[in-house]
């Protein structure tokens, strides 16, 4: 605020008290001439528009209140910021209630965090209680990719299977969590040409246990052994290692509903796959992260 | 219903000489009200208050300490945000009961004002009754009226000294009662008075306790009156709801005018001697002893008509019949009757259109209260489908919808759900296979939240979008049961076949 309107504030708000208080103040008492006659009811003497005013004093109370509520304003403005620029006695702003409440909130959490920190994932997995709360951190934080359930979506690994392009153990979990995931399938389409993908493809729908034509999968066989394998292995069991997913177990990470799966695989090996998991331990506390992990863990132990 | 200032409250004025010998009044528009003594009079209408705030009294005090199941009876749960009244328990989703309520109370204040006049003021208003409880106590320790007045024109003396110190012993402890009693119904009661006892009550409680401890003793000892007269609305707009045949507390001016002292000795007479002698003198029934004054509550005098300070208490009439029996007159004076009795002898009318409006009304809100309450189920079901996806399709070719279903176990007892799906509309064309648990244990108040899918083999969608009904049904009460209605998407297209 510049030093303008912060004096116009201060101006303003001092003349609305001390203007208040000198009007309740100099009205305080009234004159009437002339002597009360026998009889008379007593009026103020105030006529507006020909309307008298009937002599009813407010009681006292309600005049000290007034006071009392200026007295108030004066002592709030002097120690809290209200004045222009003025910072105000206490020096309180609304960043430092918020720190000390998210401190306390905290102090709070640290308590329950704590006790579940100290226990290894798999034990907590076990806990209900440890999983309600983790259940609400993975839906505010992990649903967005991965599904209120986990059961993610084309793209997003699906948690609740026993399937993992990373590694399912609870340190692997914890791991990817905190560092993230960046998975590099490289581009075939140059190599392989339009023929070749289609040839590996059908080969790879043969490691899957779908329909495919023998011919172009024999075809594809030999391309698979020769740029494939380095990393989703001979039997296309994948490599957890560098994320590379298991073809040979008919769950399919990049299926888009509306084309055909095969097309999927097409489009996979010919422009590659860059699927990325954020990290989050730049985000999330590591007693969250614990959490987390836990209901994750436990999503694959129950849906076998 | 003009406040005319009676001649006794009316303070003296400073009066200045002008320059022309002309008087000046100076009025103070603020004036500290004098202290209401209140006499002390035994009478049909104090009784009938006594029997009207006594249960209610002990209802305040004692209804916190009735517990039913382990938990107190009555206990309103601000931090868990549930109110337990007996075999109820609401939740904030049921404030409209709330707000029906308070509609309801509303009513019954406007049908009985219109009926009885303001007798809620005089008989059970918590402001008249603490105030009753505390002139009480300064009148056993004070003694009455014309005692109290005395001892507060004397000097500081110890005797003085420890009549009001243990008038204000008595009010505090009796305000701290009240205050910690008021928290009781929101902290349970049990615990809040032996932790009290053992120093460990949690600092709010305690400054709750405190500040209604403190209101009260300020209130009921001091402010008084003034609260009816300055705070509270009800006076203000009491007129709206006032008719002519509504029952006042008002005094007969015809048969009490001219009003005026009379000899003693006519006093002993027999009742036609006694009506004889005011004959004589031209005087009407009211021998002006001030007796209706001086037990006035409000400090007005009734025989200025209806003002808007009356609380219609009714202390009046007593001390006003006492007088009439004493001088062999007829009761009644000053009574609760109609503006119509009084002017043209009517009798009292019910057929009145306010009077009928205000309790059809009345009974109305009373009976679809009841009725709500009684259809109320304490069972709540929420379905939130997966906001991140329309739906998945499994490796086994299936679609499928993920949705959290959230079911609130709103009564006092745990249950066992039910849980069903069935499509909304037309008859089942698409079987959708519900993937879940089928039955769910819910404790007593608990929320509880679970994943629930739904799939159907993508060669039997038929349409995009289908509305699903998710039924909760209690296993052992089949009444108790609640549903929610949420969608089934898929694409239509017969797609990723290979």
């Amino acid at each position: 605020m510049s030093n303008f309107w912060s004096l116009w504030i201060t101006v303003i708000t001092f003349i609305v008290i001390f203007g208040s208080l000198w009007l309740l103040i100099a009205n305080r008492n009234t004159e009437v001439k002339g002597d009360l006659e026998e009889g008379e009811i007593p009026k103020t003497g105030h006529v507006y528009d020909g309307i008298e005013e009937y002599e009813n004093p407010l009681p006292a109370w309600w005049f000290w209140m007034f006071i009392g509520s200026a007295v108030f304003a004066l002592v709030y403005l002097l120690l809290y910021p209200g004045l222009g620029n003025y910072k105000g006695l206490l020096n309180w702003t609304q960043e430092k209630q918020l720190q000390e409440q998210v401190e306390i909130a905290n102090q709070t959490l640290n308590k329950q965090y704590s006790a579940y920190a100290a226990t290894a994932i798999a034990d907590l997995a076990a806990d209900p209680s440890a999983l309600r709360m983790g259940r609400r951190i993975f839906n505010n934080n992990c649903s967005v990719c991965h599904g209120i359930g986990g059961t993610g979506a084309n793209g997003f690994p699906n948690l609740s299977d026993s399937d993992w392009q990373y590694g399912g153990t609870p340190e692997q979990i914890v791991q990817s969590i905190t560092l993230g995931r960046q998975a590099i399938m490289p581009a075939w389409g140059a190599v392989l040409g339009e023929q070749g993908i289609i040839d590996v493809s059908d080969y790879i729908m043969s490691l899957g246990g779908r329909d495919f034509d023998s011919q172009r999968a024999a075809r594809g066989a030999g391309h698979y052994q020769t740029f494939c394998v380095a990393c989703h292995a001979a039997d296309g069991a994948g490599m957890q290692a560098l994320g590379a997913p298991n073809l040979a177990d008919n769950i399919w990470l990049y299926n888009q509903a509306d084309t055909s799966l095969v097309e999927n695989v097409r489009h996979s090996i010919r422009n590659g796959r860059n699927g990325s998991m954020p990290s989050h331990g730049d985000k999330l506390r590591p007693e969250k992260i614990h959490l987390i992990s836990a209901y994750v863990y436990s999503l694959s132990q129950t849906n076998q | 219903m003009d406040k005319k200032p009676s001649p006794e409250l009316e303070n003296p004025r400073p009066e200045v000489k002008a320059e022309h010998n002309e008087v000046i009044r100076v009025l103070n528009l603020y004036q500290t009200a004098d202290k209401i003594y209140t006499r002390r009079l035994e009478g049909f209408y104090r009784s009938v208050r006594r029997w009207a705030w006594m249960p209610m009294l002990a209802g305040y005090f004692l209804i916190p300490w009735l517990s039913i199941d382990g938990r107190q009876a009555v206990w309103f749960d601000l931090a868990e945000r549930n109110f337990y009244i007996f075999s109820i328990t609401l939740w904030p989703q049921d404030l409209p009961f709330l707000a029906a309520l308070l509609i309801i109370s509303a009513f019954a204040l406007f049908t009985i004002t219109n009926l009885l006049g303001r007798v809620w003021c005089g008989f059970s208003c918590p402001q008249t009754v603490w105030t009753g409880i505390f002139i009480a106590i300064e009148d056993w320790f004070e003694g009455d009226r014309n005692k109290r007045i005395k001892l507060d024109a004397q000097p500081w003396s110890i005797d003085k000294f420890s009549r009001k110190a243990a008038v204000q012993f008595f009010w505090i402890l009796f305000s701290f009662i009240t205050g910690l009693t008021f928290v009781g119904y929101f902290n349970p009661i049990r615990e809040l008075v032996p932790d009290l006892f053992h120093l460990a009550i949690s600092a709010a409680a305690l400054f709750w306790t405190l500040l209604f401890t403190a209101l009260t003793w300020a209130n009921a000892g001091f402010m008084r009156e003034q609260i009816c007269l300055y705070v509270c609305p009800y006076a203000r707009f009491q007129s709206v709801m006032f008719d002519s045949d509504t029952l006042i507390v008002s005094y007969n001016q015809d048969r009490g005018e001219q009003r005026g002292a009379r000899k003693r000795d006519a006093i002993r007479r027999d009742a036609i001697k006694s009506h004889e002698n005011s004959q004589e003198l031209g005087l009407g029934d009211c021998v002006d002893c001030t007796l209706c004054v001086q037990v006035c509550p409000t400090g007005i005098d009734i025989r200025d008509g209806l003002q808007y300070e009356c609380i219609s208490c009714g202390l009046c009439i007593d001390a006003c019949n006492a007088v009439m029996e004493k001088m062999h007159y007829p009761p009644g004076l000053i009574d609760f009757t109609t503006e119509n009795t009084l002017k043209n002898g009517t009798a009292f009318r019910w057929l009145r259109p306010r009077l009928v409006a205000y309790s059809t009304v009345l009974a109305l809100l009373c009976g679809l209260f009841i009725y709500q309450l009684s259809v109320r189920i304490p069972l709540e079901v929420d379905i939130v489908r997966d906001r991140t996806q329309l739906y998945r399709t499994t490796p086994e070719g299936q679609v499928e919808n993920s949705y959290l279903l959230k079911i609130n176990n709103m009564d006092q007892q745990d249950h066992r759900y039910k849980i069903s799906v069935q499509t909304v509309g037309e008859i089942a064309e698409q079987q959708f296979i519900y993937r879940g648990q089928s039955e769910v244990e819910v404790a007593e108040g608990e929320v509880i939240e679970m994943l629930v899918r739904l799939e159907i083999p993508q060669q039997m969608i038929l349409r995009s979008n289908t509305e699903v009904e998710f039924l909760v049904t209690s296993t052992t009460t089949p009444t108790l049961t609640n549903s929610e209605i949420s969608r089934f998407l898929a694409p239509v297209k017969a797609v990723n076949r290979d």
